[in-house]
């Protein structure tokens, strides 16, 4: 393998070619542009975290008794909003997205620089309103803005936080559009599609659920003002409309929204597994058309949320048919992930182990799945914390881990320093082990029947809250330890060198930082996909043939 | 049949089902999820690496494994929903037979209505052994009403009737929830269900002051609103007789046939122009808002404890033409 091993660091890379606000503020460098959206997505991050503390915290006694119910309420929406919309669904496109794709490619930037910075400042702006929304008293719908609760009967910040969440949609929609473009049209020489990393076919598989998913959550969002300020009846049974009409408009985005937010962080694992067990990922195309899968079955399963919503029993029937069909996909995933270890080389490095991570809390959450999909146990268990602890499981469990194993693996690259490692592996430690302890007692809260959204709750269900917020406590520490040991290393950590994992892909092949063009020379790529060692020189192993 | 653990008592006829494949989904899971984790732990230390710059030789694709890891869980899904949507569709299916209770949610309680008049807030006292099916509807927001010891939930949307069904099966007190946020004091929405023995029931209704049968308030309602102007008992009337008609099929102007059941009644007063019965005119001015949730239940017992009574034809019902309409 043909590494530049970069003895000194670079004098000049993309953090210092320029200096000053304006040069942050202005740039058109996709790789500062991610910077920019790493501090905006991690700001979510802590707001939605004390939302959630505060409800942990509220749930630790059967009475509502912290707060008052209406803040309570307020509380879970606000969490809901800020974690999936702000942090959730760009964390990972914009930033390690942002940052990596171009250099993945072989690129100098994305297709469209200025609109990716456009996109930051539409996401500002969004979230700016929102912000608002939420100190002003706040929105209490819940994040899934149900009519007519939401349309007629709420007192808070709907509009405000519904308008915030609708411009901050056209920033994802602009990041998908820009992925795609540049992915079909910037590929340096060589660089085939099955020769692409599947981190960038996650990408482009997420791009095409941005690109046409979000301008229905935009329209549901307008026809939710329309009912609340005109009642135009939409949504209004006397007037001729139907409440469960903006149900199946709302999650025919929502239910591929969780796509945006799973495929990518399922991008980074396998980069992560690929380059910490120097292997071609088993079953690289299977993988690699397991993310499109997802993406186009992902668009037709919504009803899987609605099957008490008085929606016909043959619904009923065909969502829950599809929804089994697109567990497939993901599944697959999950075996060739596991078959890549077999006669590997790996590395306990940190990224590996919330790899490791990742694929444990993915089987809970994705089995988990398989019970929410099943409608006669489904009718028990949905709208309860059966529900929460699933969705838990692959939103934290997966998406913030393979986030968090991302920014470790790709932090020298970033940054040109290297974080403690053992601080590093102590905090993934605290991460598994809080996590469970949050989550997985929710499961059991869900079949014994503690429905969601609930402040106060009979007696009976009191243990399993104590344990979850105790969990909870424990996690938040998991989450502060990451925070304060890379800000750290920004200016202690050991420098970094062009490669120090000795893993593949072009974003290695350049200085760590990388220079404000990304590469000296453009790349020309004549290898396969992760072909650590070339295939000429090896005799390839054949699994079947044992 | 054994219970799983950490879960309600089970105490209607679906909740055996539904906890025996809960916890077969559970042993799939663990039996899964262990091999997987076993099978990781495995290779995560046998190939461990050893010396800092080796490379593995590439391990070549095998189609047939994929097949398989495709395939095999493919099926098991398909197994599972299979086995899953046969106890839904008898959730949907209410049984012939059945006591009869209505339920009107509002924010924050739930009221629940017997046909003989017994009217309940947030408690509902059914025998054990008997069938019982809810029709339900909100008068505000969306509830979802849900009995954990029973295994069942159905949401209550505003300008429509939804169903639940169930069969007690144990004596007892059970947890009632709303399970669909619905503001302030959804977590306050909750109640209980009293599953009693035969006697213990017989004794609770005869104790409990019952008003007017639903029937006999909306026999008087149809009086109080002129309905009776209108649809005479002779069939002579505007509109059709309402005598004999709950419960049996009925042809509309447009050559469809429906059957007149109570979301079709609810929907006759709501917005009359949407199922106009043949022979007739499409005259029948709309009701809505000014006959609450509960009026249009006690309007439809009344209009069903006529369903046995021999009705008059309802072709060839005379509508004179022209006639000044309220």
């Amino acid at each position: 393998m043909n590494i530049e091993v970069q003895e000194q660091p670079p004098r000049t890379h993309y953090l210092n070619a320029t200096y000053g606000l304006k040069s942050w503020l202005l740039t058109k460098d996709h790789k500062r542009i991610a910077l920019l959206y790493l501090a905006s997505v991690t700001f979510f991050f802590a707001l939605g975290g004390l939302f959630a503390v505060a409800i942990r915290v509220e749930l630790l006694t059967p009475q509502g008794d912290m707060m008052q119910a209406e803040t309570y309420n307020r509380v879970f929406t606000m969490h809901g909003v800020a974690m999936v919309f702000f942090f959730l669904i760009p964390a990972i496109p914009a930033t390690l997205g942002n940052f990596l794709v171009p250099l993945m490619i072989g690129a100098k930037d994305l297709a469209f620089p200025k609109l990716n910075l456009l996109s930051w400042y539409i996401y500002n702006v969004g979230a700016l309103l929102t912000l608002i929304a939420i100190v002003t008293g706040g929105v209490d719908t819940g994040w899934t803005f149900y009519t007519p609760y939401s349309t007629t009967y709420s007192n808070g910040n709907v509009l405000l936080s519904g308008v915030g969440i609708f411009i901050t949609g056209f920033s994802s929609i602009l990041t998908g559009l820009n992925f795609i473009v540049t992915i079909h049209t910037m590929r340096a020489p060589g660089l085939t599609w099955f020769r692409l990393p599947l981190f960038i076919w996650a990408h482009y598989a997420a791009s095409l659920i941005m690109i046409l998913g979000t301008p229905v959550v935009a329209i549901t969002i307008l026809l939710l003002a329309a009912e609340r300020i005109a009642h135009v009846g939409i949504f209004d049974p006397a007037l001729g409309g139907d409440p469960v009409l903006f149900q199946h408009l709302f999650w025919f985005y929502s239910h591929p929204a969780v796509y945006i937010m799973v495929l990518p962080a399922m991008g980074v694992i396998s980069e992560l597994i690929a380059n910490m067990t120097r292997k071609n990922i088993f079953g690289y195309r299977f993988v690699a058309f397991s993310s499109l899968a997802i993406a186009v079955f992902g668009f037709l399963v919504w009803g899987h949320h609605m099957f008490v919503s008085t929606q016909s029993v043959y619904a009923g029937l065909v969502f829950s048919f599809l929804s089994y069909a697109v567990a497939v996909p993901s599944a697959v995933k999950v075996f060739n992930w596991t078959a890549t270890l077999y006669k590997s080389s790996i590395s306990y490095n940190t990224p590996m182990l919330y790899g490791f991570g990742f694929i444990g809390f993915f089987i809970i959450g994705g089995m988990t799945g398989l019970f929410l999909a099943a409608l006669g146990v489904d009718v028990h268990v949905h709208d309860t914390y059966f529900v929460v602890a699933h969705f838990h499981y692959i939103m934290v469990g997966g998406t913030i881990m393979g986030y968090l194993g991302g920014l470790h693996f790709w932090w020298p690259k970033i940054t040109g320093r290297m974080y403690p490692e053992g601080w590093a592996r102590f905090a993934a430690l605290v991460i598994f082990v809080g996590f469970n302890l949050t989550f997985f007692p929710q499961f059991l809260l869900g079949y014994m029947g503690m429905p969601r959204r609930y402040y106060a709750y009979p007696e009976e269900f009191q243990v399993l809250n104590v344990m979850s917020s105790a969990g909870a406590s424990i996690l938040g520490i998991g989450y502060v330890i990451p925070l304060i040991y890379f800000a750290w290393s920004m200016r202690y950590g050991p420098r970094a060198s062009a490669n120090p994992w000795g893993a593949f892909g072009l974003e290695w092949r350049t200085s760590s930082p990388p220079p404000p063009e990304n590469f000296k020379e453009t790349p020309i790529v004549t290898w396969e996909a992760y072909e650590f060692r070339p295939r000429h020189e090896a005799e390839v192993i054949d699994i079947t043939r044992h | 049949m054994q219970t799983v653990p950490f879960a309600p008592e089970q105490a209607s006829s679906f909740a055996a089902d539904v906890d025996a494949l809960y916890g077969f989904l559970w042993a799939l899971t663990i039996v899964i999820g262990t091999a997987l984790t076993l099978l990781i732990l495995y290779f995560a230390v046998k190939y461990r690496r050893r010396i800092e710059d080796e490379i593995p030789r590439p391990v070549r694709a095998s189609h047939r494994l994929e097949a398989v890891w495709v395939g095999v869980p493919f099926v098991v899904a398909m197994g599972i929903f299979a086995w899953s949507a046969d106890i839904y569709y008898r959730m949907y299916r209410p049984p012939a037979e059945a006591i009869d209770v209505y339920v009107v949610a509002k924010q924050w309680m739930w009221k629940f209505q017997h046909l003989d008049g017994h009217r309940e807030i947030n408690e509902l006292h059914v025998p054990v052994g008997r069938k019982v099916k809810l029709t339900m509807t909100t008068e505000d927001v969306i509830h979802s009403l849900f009995v954990p010891a029973f295994r069942v939930k159905m949401d209550v949307v505003p300008g429509k009737y939804s169903t639940l069904w169930f069969e007690p099966t144990k004596a007892g007190r059970y947890h009632l929830f709303c399970a669909e946020y619905c503001g302030t004091s959804h977590s306050g929405m909750i109640g209980w269900i009293d599953v009693m023995e035969a006697p213990e029931y017989q004794a609770w209704l005869r104790g409990a002051a019952a008003g007017a049968s639903l029937a006999a308030a909306g026999e008087q309602l149809f009086q109080q609103l002129a309905c009776n102007t209108c649809h005479k008992s002779d069939g002579t009337g505007r509109g059709p007789s309402i005598q004999g008609v709950f419960g049996k099929p009925v042809q509309l102007g447009n050559g469809q046939k429906v059957d007149a059941d109570e979301a079709y009644v609810r929907e006759s007063i709501t917005n009359p122009k949407a199922k106009v019965v043949s022979g007739y005119e499409a005259i029948m001015p709309t009701f809505q808002g000014q006959v609450s949730e509960e009026q249009l239940l006690q309007l439809i017992a009344y209009i069903r404890s006529l369903a046995s009574v021999q009705g008059t034809t309802l072709q060839g019902g005379t509508a004179p033409a022209g006639q000044q309409t309220k």
